[in-house]
């Protein structure tokens, strides 16, 4: 008999096509679910997404200062900086124009914005502009713009200013990036060092690795028996080690952090004791806290529950015949517990690690208030600028390295462990 | 109508002396064991297994048996007594110590190790060679038929091979004893009595030493030499699959093992190794052996097998009654019929199916039953 086989299309008992048939039978279930889920969509793309880019557009963004001086900036692409020690007399005249002509409000922005590349512009230009004012208004025109300016005032001729253009120049540019890493434009636009007092940003960035790392590894070490201890102990004490663990998570931030100054500092509790018990004299009180070993001690507590709970939902399921299988099959109880136990553990582990390290590396509050002066992270920065000098782009910049960071670990994590080995619960 | 069925008795039964105590290869001598101080889960428990031999601890959950397991595996200690392992007491021994196999109830594979990596843990720790290991992995794999698994992940295999894997775990390092706990209670119907078979054929193989827990009775009967039946804490009755099924002592071990019918009275004339019974209600007398009943007087319990009634035959001597169909299930090979005798509704009958059974439900039977079929116990 010959089999033939049919290329056509499958039909329902009605005759329309059975793809199409099963589209419109599930249509309206997919909108169903579209329209429930699509008020997190849009909260979510409001409150997360465009924010998100916006930040990370800020951080290369320099067109406002571009618009206030576009011409000055024109003209200073032809300096050649080998040739002459200033630049071109047209820099100075379109300078003075622009300066004489332009909306006050642009300038005084863009004021700030040159004083983050070099600090000295914002006053400078200030008093220029008022005498280019005076000068526009009783009608003279000047002979060498340039020299008016240097009249006016005698930093004009020094070329370091001039050479601070260098980061401002483009619409688009990485300066900030390479500030946020003590890096900056030298005279010629490329990457230099910043200068000596001008760095700050790599060692906190190196603080708040190494902060984070160490915030990591004491939560693993710490939470691991108390997450084994909740997966094993009876219900009705775990249920009571569960609360003691969870306590933190109902007591606000703020209180939290401010005990462990209470506890930590040189007058408090822990120092009052150590006196007390003769283990240290009384001059001899230990600086515990405003420094990097209160910033460990406070977000080690205060991270804990995430390193906890991980694990814990992770350790639960794994089976107490495990541990017993493998001492019967021959493994001391260390053995079994290298072999065996701690292997299955590892989701947990993981899930607990990346948790932390990725709170940590963002923390803020706690650093701020118990770290002093060396024990700030990378947080605190973006607050410093984001509040206080009003350099947003470079804010953007922090944030988007640390987003960066985040997202390489969250790769190296996916590449060696695989993401789908995490487990939160 | 002729007894249609007769329990298979095993030709390859062994018999073991276990009265030279020096047979006797793992021995419990009155183990008592208490988790709260309040109750005791194991009372007085004196048990015996020679060496080689397949016992089975059977009984329904909490009646003890697998904490006398975990005792003999060294997981819980006895609250009194102790136990030998070769005439050796291994109360002190830790569990890693005592060379003890075990199959666990929902196996215990290491999910993050392969069937191979399963396999030569116990021998790694062992510190036994490379090539040695890889052999005897091999070799052990062979034996439960999945030679080329070895490879796989636990959960890539499926349950029957997970349970051979773990069978092969527990005597690839050559323990002197093997000890399962319901090994077989996730399998579906028609793997757990292939598995049996299998265990079975392993153990008469090799001829290790087995103790073996479960709550079912067939798989018990199937694989054992001698069962050791649990109530309570309590051995009811230790003894080989047809004694047990044929003789039990009690009515526990009578209801437990296979399917048992009951009639209740009072001993009314005691004659040597028999008895004879007024049953409640007037129903009429019966007689009976004399098993777990002292004097006149006593109140008892009747056990007959439903195999053992006979229908549409009266008996020369006694025990004939007549029973009214209840309800006739059809099972093809018989036919199983309910009926009502002596005020019990609950009494079965299992009728060959020979063509020629043509009653109704509702209808009256005539039952008759051999004096030697019915078991006067305890009530």
């Amino acid at each position: 008999m010959e089999v033939t086989i049919s290329t056509a299309e499958l039909l329902t008992t009605d005759g329309i096509p059975l793809k199409q048939s099963l589209r419109k039978a599930e249509r309206r279930n997919k909108l169903r679910a579209f329209l429930l889920v699509f008020p997190l969509l849009l909260f979510i793309f409001v409150t997360f997404v465009m924010p998100i880019g916006d930040m990370l557009l800020r951080s290369v963004d320099d067109s406002q200062i571009n618009s206030v001086f576009p011409n000055t900036f024109d003209e200073y692409k032809n300096w050649d900086k080998g040739a002459d020690e200033l630049p071109p007399e047209e820099v100075y005249k379109s300078l003075f124009f622009e300066l004489a002509n332009g909306d006050k409000r642009q300038i005084g922005k863009a004021l700030t914005r040159m004083n983050y590349a070099k600090s000295g512009w914002k006053s400078l230009i200030k008093k220029t502009t008022r005498e280019i004012k005076k000068i526009v208004k009783k009608g003279e025109e000047p002979v060498s713009y340039k020299d008016t300016f240097i009249k006016i005032n005698k930093l004009w001729a020094d070329p370091t200013y001039w050479y601070s253009f260098n980061q401002m120049v483009n619409d688009r540019s990485s300066i900030y990036y390479w500030n946020a890493i003590d890096r900056t434009f030298d005279e010629n636009g490329d990457v230099a060092m910043q200068d000596e007092k001008r760095r700050m940003y790599m060692n906190t960035w190196l603080r708040t690795f190494k902060v984070s790392i160490y915030v990591t590894i004491f939560c693993l070490i710490l939470g691991f028996p108390v997450a084994h201890l909740l997966a094993n102990l009876p219900l009705r004490y775990s249920n009571l080690l569960m609360i003691f663990v969870l306590l933190p998570f109902w007591t606000s931030l703020l209180v939290r952090t401010t005990a462990w100054i209470v506890m930590l500092q040189q007058n408090g509790v822990i120092n009052g004791i150590l006196v007390w018990l003769g283990i240290i004299s009384d001059d001899g009180r230990i600086q515990m806290v405003y420094n990097e070993t209160g910033t460990l001690i406070a977000m080690t507590q205060i991270l804990l529950p995430f390193m906890i709970l991980p694990l814990y939902s992770v350790m639960r399921v794994i089976p107490k015949s495990h541990m017993r299988a493998a001492q019967n099959l021959g493994a001391k109880p260390a053995t079994a517990f290298w072999r065996v136990y701690l292997p299955q553990t590892i989701p947990g582990i993981s899930a607990g690690g990346l948790l932390v390290f990725v709170l940590a590396i963002g923390y803020f509050i706690t650093p701020e208030l118990v770290g002093g002066k060396d024990g700030k992270l990378i947080g605190s920065w973006i607050a410093y600028h984001l509040k206080t000098t009003l350099n947003w782009g470079l804010c953007a910049a922090l944030g988007a390295i640390l987003l960066g960071i985040m997202l390489i670990f969250y790769w190296l994590y996916n590449k060696i462990v695989g993401i789908d080995n995490i487990k939160l619960g | 109508m002729t007894i249609w069925f007769r329990p298979v008795i095993q030709a390859s039964l062994q018999t073991y002396n276990m009265n030279n105590p020096s047979q006797s290869f793992v021995k419990f001598e009155k183990i008592d064991k208490s988790y709260d101080g309040e109750v005791l889960v194991v009372k007085n428990l004196n048990l015996d297994i020679a060496k080689g031999e397949f016992v089975t601890m059977l009984g329904p959950s909490g009646s003890g048996k697998t904490t006398t397991l975990m005792m003999l595996a060294g997981f819980e200690t006895p609250t009194n007594g102790e136990i030998f392992l070769d005439n050796k007491p291994i109360s002190k021994i830790p569990p890693y110590e005592r060379e003890i196999g075990m199959v666990f109830q929902n196996y215990a594979l290491f999910p993050h190790m392969t069937v191979e990596e399963n396999l030569s843990f116990p021998l790694e720790v062992r510190k036994i060679s490379k090539p040695e290991t890889k052999e005897k992995v091999q070799k052990a794999l062979d034996m439960v038929e999945l030679g080329n698994f070895g490879t796989r992940f636990p959960a890539q295999l499926s349950g029957g091979q997970q349970q051979r894997v773990a069978l092969a775990r527990a005597l690839v390092f050559e323990p002197r004893l093997v000890l399962m706990d319901e090994p077989l209670g996730a399998l579906d119907k028609n793997l757990r009595e292939q598995m049996q078979y299998e265990i079975k054929h392993i153990h008469d193989r090799i001829g290790i030493t087995v103790v073996y827990v479960t709550h079912d009775q067939s798989e018990a009967l199937t694989m054992s030499n001698r069962i050791a039946v649990f109530n309570d804490g309590v051995v009811q009755q230790l003894s080989t699959p047809d004694i047990l099924y044929e003789k039990p002592e009690n009515s526990f071990v009578a209801k437990f093992i296979g399917e048992n019918n009951t009639l209740n009275g009072v001993v009314t004339d005691v004659n040597g190794d028999t008895c004879t019974v007024e049953l409640d209600n007037g129903f009429g007398k019966v007689k009976a052996l004399k098993i777990n009943v002292n004097e006149k007087g006593d109140k008892t319990q009747l056990s007959i097998r439903p195999e053992r009634v006979t229908i549409d035959s009266t008996n020369p001597e006694s025990n004939n009654f007549e029973g009214k169909i209840q309800e006739l299930i059809y099972l093809g090979d018989h036919i199983r019929a309910r009926l009502n005798v002596c005020g019990n509704d609950e009494f079965i009958v299992k009728v060959p199916n020979e063509g020629s059974f043509s009653h109704k439900e509702g209808d009256l039977l005539n039952l008759s039953w051999n004096p030697d079929d019915v078991r006067a116990l305890d009530i």
